[in-house]
């Protein structure tokens, strides 16, 4: 067992056992590191000022590259990865990295305060060698935000790096980074980092995993930490003991059966929604707009079920897709129902030592369809008012069967029972009535925040349903970004051939 | 360097911002034994404090000491003016979130710990917290302001038509990215040295200086730069301020204080709301012969700058158009909510927006295209024969362009023949639905209060040649010192580079006004000229005297100073001056020429000039869902004879799109008892990248230069272009008309929600308590 943890930081070889835990990289780089470059802005994950990449194994003998919010990141979590702040991002000789150059080229920087994280996300972006088109860089920078430039400097910046060059010195760099994270990474040895009162567990093996939660009911486990973060730097909690899966082996698998899909504890948004896609094209919208860049790279969909909020994004697409999720203490595995797993507010069907292992979701067969609508103030990085997803099975245009679960609309994510019953065997080349859409005011009493009134909410969802009725004759009718008709810009632009800040 | 904008450079810091070079306040190499402090606020909107216990967080590891107003050696006072914003409540708190006690430790996490194991026992009064309530209550800070031209009611008696109407328009959460902060240095004897993230030192000098007591010039504020401030760190950076000098003075050691986002946005203000009341009269051709305006503002608990917030938003109460009756009238409510306070516009957006919603009133009434409504009403162009039409308040409006500039911007933009394609698409009821809007600004450049038109410069030239800028304006990111910078070495021929800009500093340049009011440049760029100008006037003499020439014919160009013949480097001729005993060291001063005010009678020419603009959005909404999206922008502004080209576009893009927030995504929503709920980006939503419009044309209009003798005949752009995005409302309000019959009823922010009520037919008071 290890009791240290290690890490790469701007190329620096760097080991730590004596630090609480539940310190932030970020706290830990500005206070301890000398690293002041990055800034804190909101230490919620929220506006990105924070953003470090962190460089790990991808498992095909290259680097992944993720951009994190070092400010709800907690230290023992980069163990073998390495990590890049804006200090490390320029060439050794203090040469500016193209990406810095552009930003500088096309004014990117105005009061300057939230740059370093947008050079980290754009320099995350450039080691992953993405494409360089307005949507892509939108959705790179979803995670940062900016109040000054208003954000067109900073996407021609990034339109900019299209076909620049990598520097010389950039590529030893990432040498010397691959080199770094095949020694440590594929680390069988669990870690233990023990201080101040505080505990810290990362084991290695499915084994280890069970036999610590079930030895520890009371320790907290955590995967992705984008809502755990906020517990220590927003609330103060004192957590006394951690349980990490992020080294766990298996933990991080995509398993596709015939049948099935199950998605492992520490499989990440990212990961999950290149893989499903293709299986629910109806959650690309949703995905897209789920979180950040950030929070999606380090958040994991187990975690956004297993924290049981009323208004994660996932659950209702997951009980509308009637999935399981699988359970694991000290070895014995069940599988429940989502329906039953959520019980009430803050309560989940989780025994004391237990842990979620995995979800397990049916494919849609060829009649089948999933949607999902998420409805908030901002298309990016906002919870949802509403989030309306709708499973059904339709022949002949004729809904056979139907499941609809929402989030937002009552204390936990919830199914719309007396609605899907008033739709079954409804004829989609007409509009739902308004006796069936007022059926979702027996299924939910919704709730009141600042987000939305109870009052929109019952309105957006009976809306949303029809939208579903609207969309089966006509295709999407969606504003948000990624899914805004070519149409509506081209009439929009119809005239003119003049670029966006031109 | 025949044209200054030749040059325009980048951002002088920004190889600092991209590398993490560029230090903010708490970047700052900080003393290892200095402490830190956290707040301790207030959790009621209104109570009395019966109790209040610390000794639970005095007891907390690491905590040095807690504070209270009795630890406050002079003045428990943060105001700007008025004196009525306590640093820490003592009986009584106002407004949840008001600042009761402070904890001092040797960490921040200690700090923060402790903070939250105050006992304190409140007995609860009555609060008001709304605009409705204040004004139904009678919660005013002074009686209702008023001005007036005319007789309105007669005026509306006689007109052939009339209407009502009412608009509420939500606050604004600042949201600089770097939060308020302050670092103080203790010195000897009741000296101290404060870095504080602050639009205006001199002020933060002098409320440092009465909190502890002492004179003005045993403290020093500097300023290196803010990491944002739009008005947000104009007065309210006084309180961590004070607090951090009196946690200096009181443990002897360097004290910091850095709110985090949570503290910021509950302690400090905001953009004020309104509520917009009207009734205009006017006739077939929708000229606006009458209009009577109530505007009600939400203050919060104190005065702060709410008095000439609300002069201001009177001023643009009319916005760009000449109104021959017209009255304005202000009540300045007070509620249990914190102090509102400046915020870019200062009041013109609130204005602005009403009025553009009285013009598309009309225009709805009369069946016309909004834009020929605004053409009919116009201020006139200066070189019309109607030109110095008074403003209510009996300026003369000399330097119109408004029709000029709006006519090449419906050419550029195509909005007549794309708001015929609109139209007819939204016949078919589809349910994403477009609209489209021309809405211009008229914005009046100078502080309101004249006294604060004047500024300072301090230039050194030292015998190698090079150059030590300073002056009294603050940098934001709005790119006021590369503008300065540039000025500075345009004046002595030199490249930019050569002048080195340094951290404003009250030792320096004493008795400053706030950087604000669009002014920075206008400002400190001339007292900068004037100083360079008196450095250069010596240098002349001297050299003149040497080379036996007319000192008239000395020309600074291209890095040297040229004497007939003769050619000195710059160097050179600094080092022969010294040589000869002269003083390489100069201020300047300017006070803006021309302008006057009588806050009685409500009149005067308060504006040296105005600023010009306009903007066509274009929107579309989801009708059964309420969300929008802004497809394209056009916009044309004025700036005179640009200084910075990049710096010019770069305020009207970010201002635009922060614009663009506030009526949009930007909901500050309290609960029924007074706690702010939206409190951290979690809830409250600034544009995120992908808001911006999928087209965003910008272009500077050619003016011919600022009539007014400014510096480089240029204009201020910080503020003005904001109200370019009241064109994203109404293009919202024209995309629902139709929808539910009559004219749409949009308020702002423009929610999703508050759209679709509106798509409805339900008028959503919005969730603003």
């Amino acid at each position: 067992m290890r009791t240290s943890f290690r890490f790469l930081l701007n190329g620096r070889y760097t080991e730590i056992s004596e630090a609480r835990p539940d310190t932030t990289l970020l706290n830990w780089l500005r206070q301890t590191g000398g690293l002041t470059g990055t800034k804190e802005g909101c230490a919620e994950g929220d506006c990105g000022a924070c953003t470090v990449v962190i460089a790990r194994a991808d498992g095909v003998g290259g680097l992944n590259y993720q951009q994190v919010n070092s400010c709800i990141t907690f230290l023992p979590v980069i163990d073998g990865a390495s990590v890049t702040t804006v200090e490390g991002v320029a060439g050794p000789d203090g040469a500016l990295h193209p990406v810095q150059q552009a930003v500088v080229d096309c004014h990117g920087a105005q009061c300057g305060f939230c740059t370093p994280g947008f050079i980290l996300s754009l320099y995350a972006g450039w080691c992953q060698g993405m494409e360089w088109t307005e949507q892509g860089i939108d959705s790179l920078l979803s995670g940062n935000l900016c109040r000054c430039t208003g954000y067109g400097p900073l996407v021609r910046a990034g339109l900019s790096l299209a076909g620049a060059a990598v520097p010389d010195w950039e590529t030893e760099r990432h040498a010397a980074e691959l080199a770094f994270v095949n020694d440590h990474a594929d680390d069988t040895q669990d870690l233990q980092v023990n201080h101040d009162g505080q505990r810290y567990d990362a084991p290695a093996s499915l084994d280890r995993l069970e036999q610590i939660c079930k030895d520890n009911p009371e320790a907290r486990i955590l995967a992705g930490g984008t809502d755990i973060g906020l517990w220590v730097t927003k609330q103060h909690r004192d957590i006394s003991h951690f349980i990490a899966l992020g080294r766990t082996q298996g933990l991080n698998r995509i398993d596709i059966t015939k049948t099935d899909i199950t998605i492992g504890a520490a499989v990440s948004h990212t990961a999950a929604r290149q893989r499903l896609v293709a299986y629910y094209p109806g959650l690309a919208d949703m995905w897209a707009r789920f979180g950040s860049a950030q929070v999606r790279q380090s958040a994991t969909v187990c975690g956004n079920v297993a924290n049981g909020s009323p208004i994660g994004d996932l659950p209702p697409c997951f009980l509308a897709l009637d999935g399981e999720v699988v359970l694991n203490h000290g070895g014995q595995v069940r599988r429940v129902k989502l329906s039953d797993f959520f019980i009430d507010y803050g309560q989940q069907d989780r025994r004391p030592g237990e842990f979620i292992q995995a979800l397990s979701l049916p494919k849609l067969t060829e009649n089948q369809q999933l949607c999902a609508y998420k409805l908030s103030k901002r298309f990016d990085q906002d919870i949802s008012a509403v989030l309306m997803a709708i499973w059904a099975d339709i022949k002949d245009d004729i809904i056979i069967s139907a499941r609809i679960a929402c989030g937002g609309m009552a204390a936990v994510p919830k199914r719309a029972f007396y609605t899907e019953k008033a739709i079954t065997g409804h004829n989609l080349n007409s509009n739902f009535s308004t006796d069936q859409l007022d059926r979702m005011d027996a299924d939910f009493a919704p709730i009141d925040d600042m987000r939305a009134s109870r009052e929109y909410r019952a309105l957006a969802a009976k809306n949303l349903l029809q939208k579903f009725c609207l969309e089966y004759r006509a295709g999407p009718l969606r504003l948000s970004p990624v899914m805004l008709s070519p149409d509506m810009l081209s009439q929009a632009t119809a005239g003119t051939q003049r670029r966006r800040g031109a | 360097m025949h044209n200054i904008k030749d040059q325009s450079p980048f951002h002088d810091s920004a190889t600092l911002y991209v590398t993490g070079g560029a230090h903010f306040t708490d970047d700052l190499i900080f003393p290892t034994d200095g402490v830190h402090i956290a707040l301790g606020l207030s959790e009621r909107a209104h109570a009395e404090i019966i109790s209040m216990d610390l000794s639970a967080a005095e007891a907390v590891p690491g905590v040095v000491c807690t504070l209270t107003a009795a630890d406050i050696p002079g003045c428990n006072d943060a105001s700007p003016v008025f004196g009525d914003d306590p640093v820490f409540a003592r009986d009584i708190v106002s407004y949840h979130g008001q600042c009761i006690f402070a904890v001092v430790a040797d960490s921040a996490k200690a700090a923060r710990t402790a903070a939250q194991k105050a006992q304190i026992v409140y007995k609860d009064r009555p609060a008001i917290l709304t605009i409705q309530q204040a004004l139904s209550d009678n919660s005013l800070l002074c009686p209702p302001r008023i001005m007036k031209r005319g007789n309105v009611q007669d005026a509306l008696a006689a007109a052939p038509h009339r209407l009502q109407g009412s608009l509420t328009v939500g606050g604004q959460e600042h949201f600089y990215l770097e939060g308020q902060a302050a670092l103080a240095l203790p010195g000897e004897g009741d000296e101290m040295l404060l870095h504080v993230s602050t639009q205006h030192p001199s002020e933060v000098q002098h409320k440092v200086a009465g909190a502890l007591g002492t004179a003005f010039n045993s403290i020093t504020v500097q300023v290196r730069r803010m990491g944002g401030g739009f008005g947000g760190k104009e007065s309210q950076a006084n309180l961590p301020a004070i607090i951090a000098a009196v946690a200096a003075r009181k443990t002897g050691r360097a004290a910091k204080l850095v709110y985090d986002r949570d503290e910021d946005m509950r302690v400090t203000g905001k953009r004020h709301d309104f509520l917009i009341t009207y009734e205009a009269g006017f006739d077939d051709q929708g000229r606006i012969l009458a209009l009577d305006v109530t505007q009600a503002l939400r203050c919060g608990m104190s005065f702060d700058l709410s008095s000439a917030i609300a002069d201001r938003a009177m001023m643009h109460a009319e916005n760009a158009y000449y109104i021959p009756d017209i009255q304005v009238t202000a009540y300045l409510c007070r509620t249990n909510t914190p102090s509102n306070t400046a915020f870019r516009g200062f009041g013109g957006p609130q204005g602005i927006i009403g009025m553009e919603r009285i013009v598309d009133d009309v225009a709805s009434a009369l069946g016309l295209d909004p834009l020929t409504v605004r053409q009919r009403n116009f201020y006139a162009d200066k070189d019309s024969a109607d030109a110095g039409q008074l403003t209510p308040y009996r300026q003369p409006v000399k330097d119109g362009i408004i029709n000029a500039l709006v006519d090449e911007l419906v050419r550029m933009s195509d909005y007549r023949e794309r708001r015929k394609q609109i139209e007819a698409g939204n016949q078919d009821n589809p349910p994403l639905r477009r609209g489209i809007a021309l809405t211009p600004v008229k914005f009046g450049i100078s502080f309101n209060k004249t006294m604060l038109n004047q500024a300072g410069a301090l230039v050194h030239i030292y015998t190698d040649g090079s150059v030590h800028l300073n002056h009294g304006g603050t940098e934001m990111g709005q790119g006021l010192n590369i503008k300065v910078a540039q000025i500075c070495a345009d004046a002595f021929g030199l490249p930019v580079g050569q002048i080195k800009i340094t951290a404003t500093n009250t030792g320096k340049v004493p008795n400053t006004s706030a950087t604000a009011a669009s002014s920075g440049s206008d400002l400190n760029g001339m007292a900068t000229a004037r100083a360079a100008q008196e450095l250069k006037q010596r240098i002349s003499t001297c050299l003149a005297g040497l080379y036996q020439d007319d000192p008239a014919k000395v020309r600074f160009q291209d890095g040297y100073v040229h004497i007939g013949p003769e050619a000195l480097s710059f160097a050179q001729a600094a080092s022969l001056c010294w040589q000869q005993r002269v003083s390489l060291s100069a201020t300047g001063f300017y006070a803006t020429p021309d302008i006057h005010w009588d806050a009685e009678r409500f009149e005067g020419s308060p504006f040296y000039y105005f600023a010009y603009g306009a903007a066509v959005s274009e929107v579309v909404i989801d009708s059964l869902t309420g969300e929008s999206r802004l497809l394209r922008a056009d916009i044309l502004h004025d700036v005179g004879n640009t200084i910075n080209p990049v710096i010019d576009r770069g305020q009207i893009e970010g201002g635009f799109i922060q614009g663009m927030g506030w009526l949009t995504s930007e909901e500050i929503v309290y609960t029924s008892t007074g706690k702010l709920l939206t409190h951290a980006p979690s809830t409250y939503k600034i544009p995120a990248c992908s808001d911006r419009p999928g087209e965003l044309n910008i272009a500077l209009y050619n003016s011919g230069g600022n009539p007014a003798e400014t510096i480089h005949r240029s204009k201020a752009v910080g503020e003005p272009p904001f109200m370019l995005a009241v064109s994203v409302h109404n293009a919202l309000a024209h995309a629902l008309c139709g929808l539910t019959g009559g004219r749409p009823v949009l308020n702002a922010p423009a929610t999703p929600e508050t759209i679709l009520m509106a798509a409805s037919g339900v008028i959503q008071p919005g969730q603003h308590s």
